[in-house]
């Protein structure tokens, strides 16, 4: 039996939801972008001026062409992020500014060679099904960031990339970059490799660029997630309940969008939502009751039928330490809990500001105990324990059993080095070195061992003149930090 | 009497109750008490102690939020009789504040805007996605003394650097005085930029705003 946990109750499930359609209707959502508000006042909705009221019906239109799952391929074509197949998925953290020095403990900007870092570690633990665009690469023309950050990726990693497009010009560049590595668009929108996040603004705003971007993807037929952020008592509700209310509202009306501009196109379920700290204003990522808001909407989701996605996982602190090491163990099991499709978070610190390749190292290792948790406890032997007694004998031979060999490694979750089960003795031998000292060792280690992904010289060749062709009125020199020597003939 | 009457004005602040507040501003002019008294031994000692029970985490954010809007109402009440009689309430400096341009984010900007208001600072704020032209125009418009540009995103934080630019064209640097916050930005951005300040959160703003212009 798999363990789960519950935060609403069904009928408050329902009532969230009909709370939400009741905000689609009244005030209704701020769509600042004319061809949306003109897409779905075409299909039913009423504007004033930049105010669209959408009614229930149109709701329900929408999800009736939602897909209730899909995938996301590695490169090989293997499914990797299984959405809405029950099972709950890992990425890192994505879009931090900052990297922390692991020598000096300093958060400095962070650059195109830290994400190449970051994407090589997170491909090269299995604890991840996806790596992201973790961080923004200070040292790349701004203009081309959001794709520059695709290219690192691609060419550091097999698996599937979780990411986003700062502009409409960099989408499209994405899209390109993606369907060259899929071998053309059609086998791109069969085995899509990335979704794209989609931020609306709370309180029930969809920007410009946000109702742009997620139906551009919807028609390029490429996966998009919603980040709905709602910041309990400041962009939304005071209560953790009406913050779960505003998530269900901006998610729906970005479906709406979304499946009336491309019917049939994936879209997930998701957020980054916060509580607020009222004594600094602050929106801690690693809040018990942030996790809680991120497991609630998770539940709406599933009880609509749609994919998830949640920001958990990561932490406030700025180093890797105690505090660090609690809340993203806490928010994540919440997660892994709650049954979240995709959990982006990992690697994170400083209220998602900065990341670190050794905490996603260690977080692994808490990834790894929540999914042993979710597995539960099984019952692989035909006797509970009767028969395991009378084969072990009077003096209880369980170790010499043909069983516990065969049985031991599905039961238990082996940790790394990671997790310290050492003797003291031992430990000090080998160092005496805390969990943040062993993850620095250990990632040198990954860097080292993992290879680099095999990617067709033509198709590496194609993507390395895309960027170039695309960063050239930019300024982008000849240079590419992050990618690896020789990629594409760079 | 007045005593009495300040010692209410104040507890309303602190309790942030508009409608108490602006009962006690009527009751105020009705009673001959000059209007600039009523804020400087009424209304503002009640924020000053919202103020400082904020700074040791007694108070909370939303605390100060109610304390500003009573204190506001009290304002709006007396301001008539204030313009009437040719009176001025003395600030601490000029404030112009903003989010850049393509960035629509607003709360730490917001929080900012509370504090220094509440803190004794005239405040004039411009909103978000605002064009380096309107900053420019509303420095000098009102005076400022300090311009504070606010940024969420790595995207638009270059923004910051257009305002200084265009504030310099315009003549009106170094006099008035730029600061620059947001999840991007830092003291190494802030000095890269020729920024006069930084801080990481509202508090310190408000520090900040004080030092730059001696208050």
């Amino acid at each position: 039996m798999r363990p789960r946990f519950e935060l609403l109750e069904p009928a408050l499930i329902d009532r969230v939801v009909d709370e939400a359609l009741a905000l689609l209707a009244t005030p209704g959502v701020k769509v600042e972008e004319p061809e949306a508000i003109r897409v779905l006042t075409g299909a039913g909705a009423t504007a004033d001026g930049s105010r669209v009221r959408i009614p229930e019906p149109m709701v329900h239109r929408a999800l009736d062409t939602v897909p209730r799952a899909f995938d996301l391929y590695t490169r090989s074509g293997r499914p990797s992020v299984r959405y809405g197949s029950g099972a709950v998925h890992f990425d890192p953290g994505s879009s931090g500014v900052a990297y922390l020095d692991p020598a000096t403990l300093e958060a400095r900007q962070s650059m195109a060679a830290d994400l190449a870092r970051i994407t090589r570690v997170a491909d090269a633990l299995p604890a991840y099904d996806a790596v992201s665009t973790a961080i923004v690469c200070h040292d790349v023309p701004t203009e081309i960031g959001d794709l520059y950050r695709l290219l690192v990726c691609l060419a550091n990693s097999d698996k599937p990339v979780v990411t986003g497009a700062f502009t409409p010009r960099g989408s499209g560049v994405m899209v390109d970059l993606l369907a060259l590595d899929a071998g053309g668009r059609q086998a791109l929108a069969d085995r899509p490799r990335a979704v794209f996040d989609v931020c609306p603004s709370p309180p029930l705003t969809w920007s410009e660029f946000a109702c742009r971007n997620i139906m551009d993807l919807g028609r390029a037929g490429v996966p998009a997630e919603m980040v709905s952020m709602p910041l309990a008592g400041v962009a939304a509700p005071v209560t953790l309940i009406g913050s779960i209310v505003q998530h269900a509202a901006e998610c729906l009306a970005g479906i709406v969008l979304h499946q009336l501009a491309a019917p049939g196109a994936p879209i997930v379920w998701g957020g980054a939502p916060a509580i607020v700290d009222m004594r600094t204003g602050a929106t801690p990522m690693g809040a018990i009751e942030t996790a809680m808001i991120d497991g609630a909407y998770t539940a709406v989701g599933h009880r609509l039928g749609l994919p998830t996605h949640a920001y958990m996982g990561a932490t406030d602190s700025k180093v890797v330490d105690a505090q660090a090491g609690l809340e993203t163990g806490m928010t994540a099991l919440v997660g892994a809990l709650a049954g979240v499709d995709l959990i982006s978070g990992p690697g994170m610190l400083d209220f998602l500001l900065a990341q670190s390749a050794e905490k996603l190292v260690v977080d692994a290792e808490a990834i790894g105990m929540a999914q042993r948790l979710l597995r539960g406890i099984g019952t692989p032997t035909e006797t509970l324990a009767t028969a395991s007694f009378e084969a072990a004998g009077p003096e209880g031979r369980f170790l010499e059993l043909p069983e516990t060999r065969r049985l031991f490694k599905s039961e238990q979750f082996l940790p790394s080095p990671i997790l310290d089960r050492q003797s003291r003795r031992a430990w000090l031998d080998a160092g005496g070195q805390d969990a943040f000292g062993r993850a620095r060792g250990r990632v040198e280690e990954l860097l080292a061992s993992r290879p680099l992904p095999s990617v067709d010289a033509e198709v590496a060749t194609g993507m390395v003149a895309r960027v170039r062709e695309a960063g050239a009125p930019f300024g982008l020199g000849k240079a590419l930090p992050g990618v690896p020597a020789g990629f594409g003939g760079s | 009497m007045s005593e009495e009457l300040f010692a209410q004005m104040r507890q309303a602040v602190i309790d942030g109750d508009p409608a108490a507040a602006a009962a006690l501003a009527e009751q105020a002019l009705a009673s001959g008490v000059p209007p600039l008294d009523a804020i400087d031994n009424g209304f503002v000692p009640g924020l000053t102690y919202v103020g400082e029970q904020f700074g040791a985490g007694e108070l909370f954010l939303p605390d100060m939020m109610l304390a500003a809007r009573a204190m506001q109402k009290a304002v709006a009440v007396l301001e008539p009789e204030m313009q009437r009689q040719a009176t001025e309430r003395h600030v601490l400096g000029r404030v112009v504040l903003g989010t850049v341009k393509g960035d629509i984010h607003e709360i730490g900007k917001n929080l900012v805007g509370m504090m220094l208001a509440t803190s004794g600072f005239e405040v004039h704020d411009l909103g978000v996605d605002v064009a380096p032209e309107r900053f420019v125009e509303a420095a000098r418009e009102h005076s400022a003394d300090v311009v504070g540009v606010s940024a969420l995103l790595t995207t638009t934080m270059a923004g910051q650097r257009t305002v200084i630019e265009q504030l310099e064209a315009a003549g009106l640097r170094p006099k008035c005085r730029v600061i620059v916050g947001g999840a991007p930005a830092s003291s190494t951005w802030a000095t890269e930029i020729g920024a006069d300040g930084y801080s990481e959160d509202a508090i310190g703003a408000v520090a900040l705003v004080r030092q730059l212009v001696g208050a």
